[in-house]
Order: C-alpha cells, then sequence, then structure tokens
C-alpha cells in the first residue's frame, strides 16, 4: 500500500465452519415446555402424511449458535463500520430507535387478521406514515402494500394499465430511458408492456427531440428516475410531462433516488401521476443484507380507483378499517397489507426528523455528493459535467490505460477500509464508478475517502498490480464466480 | 438534527472547499417554480422518548394480552431470543446485498446455510436466498412452470389461501395466464375428479397448498399423478413451515413456494415475512431471486457469492426470470436461525405439540359443533361450523380477551357460520377450554331460543 490509509487497520478474524459441520446427534438448543393435553398417537393422525425423518438438520447447543452467527457476523462490511458508497442504494444511517418501537409488544405480535377493532393502533400507524408519504410526495393518494421497490415499480404500471384500460386503450409500450436500473424494464415485461428505450442527451438527461419523436398514443408511461442514476436532475422535467400528458401518457417516477428531494421539492408538484418509494432507501429501514424492503406506490387522484385492495380508510365513528369493495382495483399484490414493521421504522424516523430535519437531511446528502466530486474531478474522469444533486457518477477511463478497471478501483477499496461504490452502472457510463454517500457521512469520513481514492489512483500509476490482485486484507480473496456459475454448488451436503 | 455528524462549520467548509456560498446554490438545478418554500406539513422533529411513547401508545391500542386462535398464513410461534440477539448486530442489520463478496461472507454463508436447511425440509435440490412473502412466492412459482412447460393456464385449488389466489390473479391477469379454480370435497381436500376434467394439454400447472387453507393435508401423491400424466407440473404452496418438522413434505412436487413465517419471524401486523421458492436442480435457472453457491478464492479457500445472476434483473433487464431485486434477507437470517435452534430433533417435537394442541382442540369443538374434514389427516388447523354467526361468537370472546377463529364467510360463504381455528405449542389447553366453553353456550342458547320459537310456533 503506497500510502498507508488512517481507516483500516488489521484484526483477528476467527474461522468458522459451516452450521452442518458442527452438529453432533443429542445436542439441542432448545426445550419445549411439558405438554398440557393428552400426547397424541402421529401416525394414527397423520397416516402416510407422516414425516419420519427430517434428513441432515444440524443439532447445535445454544452457544455454538451465538458463536456462530457472530462469527459470520464479523466477515461483513456494514453501515455501523463506516461510509457504504453504492450508488443508487441510499446506505444511511439505520436509526436503532426505530428497531426498538417495532419491537414493542403490541405492534410485533398483531395478528393481521385480528378484529379490525383491536388493531386501531397497527391501522393508525399506517394512516400516519401515509399522510407523511402524501405531503413528502405532494401525490394524492398511495399504498403500502408492495414489499419493495421493484414490487411497487409493478403495483404502479398495474394501475397505469388499469387506467388506460378505463379509457378504453391499455396502450402497448413504456419508454425507459437507457441509464435507467434494470427493474424497471424487468417489471414493465412482467406487466405486459413492451420496453422502449429513451436515448440521453449530452447533459445525462432525458433527449427531449427524441421522446417528442417516440411519443404517441400507444405509450402507456415514460418510468423516470428523478434525479436520474446519474445524479442528474432533469431539468426540463415539466417539458416532459407536458409531452407524456399531451398524448394521452403518464410519468412514473422511480423513486429510488428520492433522498436527493424530501422537503426541498415534491414530485407531485412537477407533472408526475405515479411513483414507488424506497422505505429501505429514503427513510432509514435497515437493508440487512438484502432486505426486507417496502415500495410505496404514491399516486395522482385520475388513478386512485385502481389502488390495491384493501384501502385503509376512516369509518364514520372515526375509527380506521379497510375497504375491500373496490370494483376497480388491480387487485392484491401480496398478502395481508405490506411489510408493516418497516412502516413503523420508516414512521419512527420521520418523526426524528421533523419538516425541518428531512431538510437538512437532503442538504446533507446533496452537499456531500458535491464535496465528493469536486475532491476526485481531476483524479478521476467525469463524464458528465452537469451538475450533481445526491450521486456522482466517475468513470475509469484514465485508469484503463493501466489496465486497471472500475471493479479494480473498487476491490482496492476494500483494502482502505470502505464499501466499493456501484461499479459499472449505469450502463451509459462505461466503466462507472457510482458514488452516492448519503448525509450519514462527516466531513472527516469524507476526508478519509478522498484520500482513500487519491491513493489508488497513485498505486494505478505506479503500481498497478497491486489494484488488480486487491483486496489483499479480506480473509478472502476474490473468488472465481465463474466457476460458481458453471458448476452451481447451491447447498451443504454431508461429505462436501 | 441528531443523525446528521455535521456541524455548521463543517457545513461552510465544504461550500467554501466546492466553491459555493450557500446551500440553495446546489438545487439550483430544479426549477424555481418547483422548490418548496415552506417547511413539510408533517410532525415537528420528536425526541427519541417522545418517539418510544408515541409507538408504547399505539400498541395500547392494538390486542395486547389476548389469547388467539389465529392461523390462516400467519402463525404465533415461540421466538427463541437469540433470534433478536443475532439480528441485531451491525454488521447483519446494516450491510447491503452481498454483491462485494469478499466482505459479505458473513450473509453469504448463512443464506447458503438457509438454502440447504430448505432444501433438506422440502426434499427439494435447490433453494433461492428468499422471496418477498408466501403469496408472491406462490405467484412466481406459477410463472417459472409456465415458462418451463411453454404452456400458459392454471389450475388452482380453491383451498389454496384466499389472499395468495388473489395476488396469483393479479401476477396473472397480464400474462395471459387464464386460471381456472378447483374445488374442494368433502374431506377438505382438493376435488381430483374436478382436478381431471379442468386439467388440460394447456396447463402448465397445478397449484396446491399442503396443508392447505383448512389445515387439512392434500394427497400431494395423487394430485402430482394427474398433473404429470396430463405434462403439468405441480407447484405445492406451504404456508405453514412448522408443518415440515412432522408432515412429509411434497417431494412429488416440482416447485415450492414457501413462507417460512412461523421459523422465528414475529406476526407483525402481516409482514415482513418470508418467501422461499425451491425446486429442482434442472429447473435452477428459471428460477427467480438471487442464489447463492460456494467457490473457491485465489489462494483455494472455500467462500461464497451470488451466482447465476444472468436469471436477474440487472443483468437480463426485460427478458429476467423476475424483476424481483430485494429480498427479505434478514428475515431469512431469522428463519435460519430458528432452523439452528430446533434443528433435527426439536422441529419434530415442536410439530408434534402443534399437532397435539389441535386434536385435543378440535376434540373438544366436536362436542358441541362441527368440526369439517373431520377424517383427514390435519396439521394445527381445524374449521368449526356453529348455529350462531362467528363473528357473534367471536365478539363475546373479545370480552374474554380471546380472539376467535377466523369467520370464513368472506372467502367461503358455502361453508355458511364457519371459522378457521388455529392452535399453536403457545396455546395453553386453558385458553382452548376457555373458549369451547363460551361457544358451547352460545350453542346452548341459540338452540333453546330456537326450540322456543318452534315452540310458539307450535
Amino acid at each position: 500500500m503506497k500510502h498507508m490509509t488512517r481507516k483500516a487497520t488489521c484484526h483477528v478474524n476467527q474461522n468458522e465452519g459451516l452450521i452442518f459441520e458442527k452438529s453432533s446427534a443429542g445436542k439441542a438448543a432448545w426445550k419445549l415446555p411439558p405438554l398440557d393435553v393428552p400426547e397424541v398417537d402421529t401416525n394414527k393422525l397423520l397416516g402416510a402424511s407422516e414425516r419420519k425423518d427430517l434428513g441432515n438438520m444440524p443439532e447445535v447447543s445454544e452457544i455454538e449458535i451465538i458463536r456462530h452467527f457472530t462469527r459470520l457476523s464479523t466477515w461483513n462490511y456494514a453501515i455501523d463500520f463506516g461510509m457504504y458508497p453504492l450508488g443508487s442504494c441510499t446506505m444511511k444511517y439505520n436509526p436503532r430507535v426505530n428497531e426498538a418501537v417495532a419491537r414493542v409488544e403490541g405492534i410485533a405480535n398483531g395478528h393481521p387478521y385480528q378484529p379490525e377493532k383491536i388493531s386501531q393502533g397497527a391501522l393508525r400507524i399506517m394512516k400516519s406514515l401515509s399522510e407523511c408519504l402524501i405531503e413528502i410526495t405532494g401525490m394524492d393518494a398511495i399504498t403500502l402494500q408492495p414489499a419493495a421497490g421493484a414490487h411497487g415499480e409493478m403495483t404502479g404500471l398495474l394501475m397505469v394499465r388499469a387506467y388506460h384500460q378505463a379509457q378504453g386503450n391499455a396502450r402497448k409500450k413504456i419508454l425507459i430511458p437507457d441509464s435507467a436500473h434494470g427493474t424497471n424494464p424487468a417489471t414493465a415485461a412482467m406487466v405486459s408492456y413492451a420496453v422502449e428505450n429513451l436515448k440521453s442527451d449530452s447533459r445525462g438527461m432525458v433527449d427531449i427531440a427524441s421522446l417528442e419523436a417516440q411519443m404517441n398514443e400507444d405509450v402507456a408511461a415514460l418510468m423516470l428516475t428523478n434525479p436520474n442514476t446519474l445524479g442528474v436532475f432533469e431539468q426540463q422535467i415539466h417539458k416532459i410531462a407536458d409531452i407524456l400528458h399531451a398524448k394521452g401518457g403518464l410519468l412514473y417516477m422511480d423513486g429510488a433516488n428520492m433522498n436527493a428531494l424530501v422537503g426541498k421539492v415534491r414530485p407531485g408538484d412537477f407533472g408526475v401521476d405515479v411513483m414507488h418509494l424506497n422505505l429501505h432507501k429514503t427513510f432509514s429501514t435497515p437493508h440487512g443484507g438484502g432486505g426486507p424492503g417496502s415500495g410505496p406506490v404514491a399516486i395522482k387522484k385520475a388513478l386512485e380507483p385502481f389502488l390495491p385492495t384493501p384501502v385503509l380508510l376512516t369509518k364514520a365513528d372515526g375509527t380506521l378499517g379497510f375497504d375491500y369493495n373496490r370494483p376497480q382495483s388491480v387487485g392484491r399484490v401480496r398478502a395481508f397489507y405490506g411489510n408493516f414493521g418497516m412502516f413503523v421504522r420508516a414512521l419512527a424516523y420521520i418523526q426524528a426528523n421533523g419538516p425541518d430535519g428531512l431538510r437538512q437531511t437532503t442538504e446533507d446528502a446533496v452537499l456531500n455528493a458535491n464535496y465528493i466530486r469536486k475532491g476526485l474531478e481531476g483524479t478521476y474522469d467525469l463524464p458528465y459535467s452537469t451538475p450533481t444533486m445526491h450521486e456522482v457518477v466517475f468513470s475509469d477511463r484514465l485508469q484503463a490505460k493501466k489496465g486497471v478497471r472500475t471493479m479494480d478501483i473498487a476491490k482496492r477499496l476494500i483494502d482502505y477500509g470502505f464499501h466499493p461504490y456501484t461499479t459499472a452502472f449505469p450502463l451509459i457510463v462505461p466503466g462507472a464508478l457510482m458514488i452516492e454517500p448519503t448525509e450519514s457521512e462527516s466531513k472527516e469520513e469524507m476526508d478519509l475517502f478522498v484520500e482513500a481514492m487519491k491513493s489508488i489512483a497513485d498505486e494505478v500509476e505506479e503500481d498497478p498490480q497491486t489494484v488488480l490482485d486487491a483486496p489483499h486484507s479480506t480473509r478472502v480473496s476474490r473468488l472465481d464466480e465463474t466457476a460458481a456459475a458453471r458448476k452451481p454448488v447451491l447447498r451443504w451436503k454431508p461429505g462436501n | 438534527m441528531r443523525y446528521l455528524p455535521k456541524s455548521p462549520a463543517d457545513r461552510e467548509a465544504m461550500l467554501k472547499a466546492i466553491g459555493l456560498r450557500s446551500i440553495d446554490d446546489l438545487f439550483a438545478p430544479i426549477p424555481t417554480e418547483y422548490r418548496l418554500s415552506r417547511d413539510l406539513n408533517i410532525p415537528r422533529q420528536m425526541a427519541e422518548s417522545e418517539i418510544v411513547d408515541f409507538f408504547r401508545q399505539r400498541s395500547r391500542e392494538n390486542a395486547d394480552g389476548y389469547a388467539s386462535f389465529l392461523g390462516a398464513g400467519a402463525y404465533f410461534h415461540y421466538r427463541p431470543v437469540i433470534i433478536d440477539s443475532l439480528i441485531s448486530r451491525g454488521e447483519f442489520l446494516t450491510a447491503y446485498t452481498p454483491y462485494q463478496a469478499e466482505i459479505s461472507q458473513g450473509t453469504l454463508q448463512s443464506i447458503f446455510e438457509f438454502q440447504t436447511m430448505i432444501c433438506e425440509l422440502t426434499g427439494m435440490e435447490v433453494a433461492n436466498a428468499s422471496m418477498y412473502d408466501g403469496s408472491t412466492a406462490a405467484a412466481e412459482g406459477v410463472m417459472m412452470a409456465v415458462r418451463l412447460t411453454g404452456r400458459r393456464s392454471v389450475v388452482v385449488a380453491r383451498s389454496l389461501h384466499p389472499e395468495y389466489r388473489e395476488v396469483l390473479a393479479t401476477y396473472a391477469t397480464h400474462q395471459g395466464m387464464p386460471l381456472t379454480v378447483a374445488g374442494f370435497g368433502g374431506d377438505g381436500r382438493l376435488d381430483l375428479k374436478e382436478l381431471e376434467k379442468l386439467i388440460t394439454q394447456e396447463t402448465a400447472c397445478v397449484l396446491v397448498q399442503s396443508p392447505n387453507f383448512f389445515g387439512t393435508i392434500e394427497d400431494v401423491d395423487a394430485i402430482a399423478e394427474i398433473a404429470h400424466k396430463h405434462g403439468a407440473m405441480l407447484v405445492v404452496s406451504i404456508a405453514e413451515a412448522v408443518s415440515l418438522g412432522i408432515v412429509e413434505p411434497p417431494r412429488q412436487a416440482d416447485v415450492i413456494a414457501m413462507e417460512a413465517q412461523s421459523f422465528g419471524v414475529p406476526l407483525g401486523f402481516g409482514g415482513p415475512y418470508c418467501g422461499v421458492i425451491a425446486t429442482r436442480e434442472k429447473y435452477v435457472r428459471q428460477m427467480p431471486g438471487r442464489l447463492v453457491g460456494q467457490t473457491l478464492d485465489k489462494q483455494g479457500k472455500r467462500g461464497f457469492v451470488l451466482t447465476l445472476a444472468t436469471r436477474e434483473q440487472h443483468i437480463r433487464r426485460e427478458k429476467a426470470t423476475s424483476n424481483i431485486c430485494t429480498n427479505q434477507a434478514l428475515v431469512a437470517l431469522m428463519v435460519n436461525i430458528f432452523m439452528a435452534v430446533y434443528g433435527k430433533v426439536g422441529l419434530k417435537e415442536l410439530a408434534k405439540q402443534n399437532l397435539a394442541k389441535t386434536a385435543y382442540a378440535a376434540g373438544q369443538f366436536a362436542k358441541h359443533g362441527t368440526v369439517l374434514f373431520a377424517n383427514s389427516p390435519r396439521f394445527n388447523e381445524f374449521v368449526v361450523q356453529t348455529s350462531e354467526d362467528p363473528y357473534a361468537i367471536n365478539s363475546r370472546l373479545l370480552g374474554h380477551k380471546m380472539i376467535g377463529g377466523l369467520p370464513l364467510k368472506k372467502f367461503y360463504p358455502e361453508l355458511g357460520n364457519a371459522a378457521l381455528w388455529c392452535c399453536t405449542e403457545l396455546t395453553p389447553r386453558s385458553a382452548i377450554d376457555t373458549a369451547v366453553g363460551l361457544v358451547a353456550e352460545s350453542e346452548r342458547s341459540v338452540r333453546s331460543a330456537k326450540e322456543e320459537v318452534e315452540e310458539v310456533a307450535r
């Protein structure tokens, strides 16, 4: 390492096998209370359906389970260790009070089918969150049912389809900019819309002339991420909305990057008709190694009849309940009411911030991205010089001359004590380095990050092999992904 | 704002470094007419103590301290304390999807173990890293069968969870996947004759649940035989995972779409839960969702990576097997820890207690009402038919801090005054006896009222 990093150092990291490798007959981590009803003859009750054997399920003690998962946990990087600058993922601090309130007895153990009369607390949480999110987005109504962002996209497009169908023509296609997340086209396909790519202009924004040319009565909607995946705000947003609306199309906003807007500008005010939010991005619910998420969909009045069932409503007596009688609804997208535990956390986050805190949060997120841009401009190639909002996208053009690509730089960053940025995305930037610091980073942490990135750039010039072989400090080095995919080993087997 | 790690001086210094005078300059790209010039109309910033207080109050407005007989896809089982101790570790809680394998081995190895245990329990060869829940897993399992068979229509059991059926209908509507529903017989199981009639050369798959919505265990062998005879696949939904401890898994299925909530996941008013899809190795490339595979690093050390990503949206875009991205990883970790705690012997003993409590309760109810489908094998749920409307019975039970079985009128009007009751290892005998007593009382009063009316009529 050319410059010793000021952030990371080595510490002892314990080895740990698979849980199955610790198992032996007779060990147990469970104890059931004595049965207070008569024992039953399982064979008599179940007959041929009785299961005799549970195969290779493990038998281990409690202390072994604690050590097993604690040791595994130490092999992960996490926000709690430091900056996690994954672009478009909004890896912000996950407040612990959110976790505490989600575990309050009457909230954690509510059954989804318990009578509404004794579910008023849960319904009130849903109602309060809905009201906050409607105000934040400037939309008219919302469903909290979708379980994640992509699920929200599907729900949103189902409503788009139902809206057009109600006008007599479901239309055929969805326009998607070439900078979009992969979920957008995948979702359009699930709702049986054809995908038509829309190219970006030289500033990384929607090319207005192309949009005008491609927009016609076959287009159901444009799925737009704003700010887009370059971290650029679509400055012509009103024009984009007008072009769509003039031909009867709808504007769908992917709210993945809402962290750049909260409290500063509302999508409902700039012409958006449908949008989803990611509570696990903007509203601080934990990513948990890949989920759970939550993807509420906010809409304008015209789409309200099509909301998934059930819809939360206030009854004549002032109590809350669910309305199941919605003849124009797109139907259910999930059993029960959505990832309720995430609603609790998101509401606690909004309460902890208030209007002033949310605004300051957005300002800090944008300030941080611009600070990093300034710090690394010149060291890394900036393919689009358009103003940056919450994330900045560089390219590996300068380093590629030495044979070092974005993934190599990312892997080297691990040795400096940081999680890598998002690599090779968006697709319109070859060799992209997509950096989103979020508001959760202090000036000191970002200074360390800039220093690390500059040090790596120096290494690329002087000793590219060090970067190509990175990471050097992790318990495993680069893993053979090709072999993993060619001959998949997707489960443990005895004797492996 | 206490989550923000910057002093006013830091902000000033950073703005200066960027070469700007004020924060507003950063928002110049947003057209002025759209910029919000007022505070958002949301609750003011609250102290942590106020937030805790707010949610405690909401908790008190909810059912707290009630004995409950509700199941129907969401089950109240004991959650070992160490689940929360472990998943609360920031290294698990605050990590992203494990795309950077070198610094995500903890999450990756845990998912690999999860996939293995799901395979062991379901009798399948591969399992994915999780889906949103059981309902969406069932819909995605069906779509998988549609891709694999090249056929489009689907036969769905009426004894499948009604909300799962609704979700499938939503997913299927625009994909040109016609659904037909096969009813249940007097034994509470899928009507095989009707299935024979409905299944055609166009049928991609048959979707059933076992134990089904009524708690009855389906004759999966017979269903599989019929499906396979016609070249269709069999997708089996399992909503009550604890059943796998004592009920033979549907090994003849081609796809199993599971809800693993019973394995250590709080009821949480319906979510987050943990869906899973398990299948045969030969179908793995049509599976939705993430998969973790074992491989070696450059030094030959065992390690784990996300694999077969060419099925997924971030690579394949509109040609992906599904649009799923974020899944339920942390919930899958809860499930994984739960499975490790109970393991080979404990899961069986746990399932046995569920079976015993339910057999006792059903026996007691049968003395005063009609227990439907009584001769079919069941796990931990059963349907009780009464003379009185179950909503009326339930409001009386509520007065005794008890939540009675789920009235089925909304989903199955043909069953009349019927309710779905569930017992788990956490249902005390005393609660069962009290509930049975109250139901018996109401049955007696309805009966005597009826006799009175008849007497007057005479």
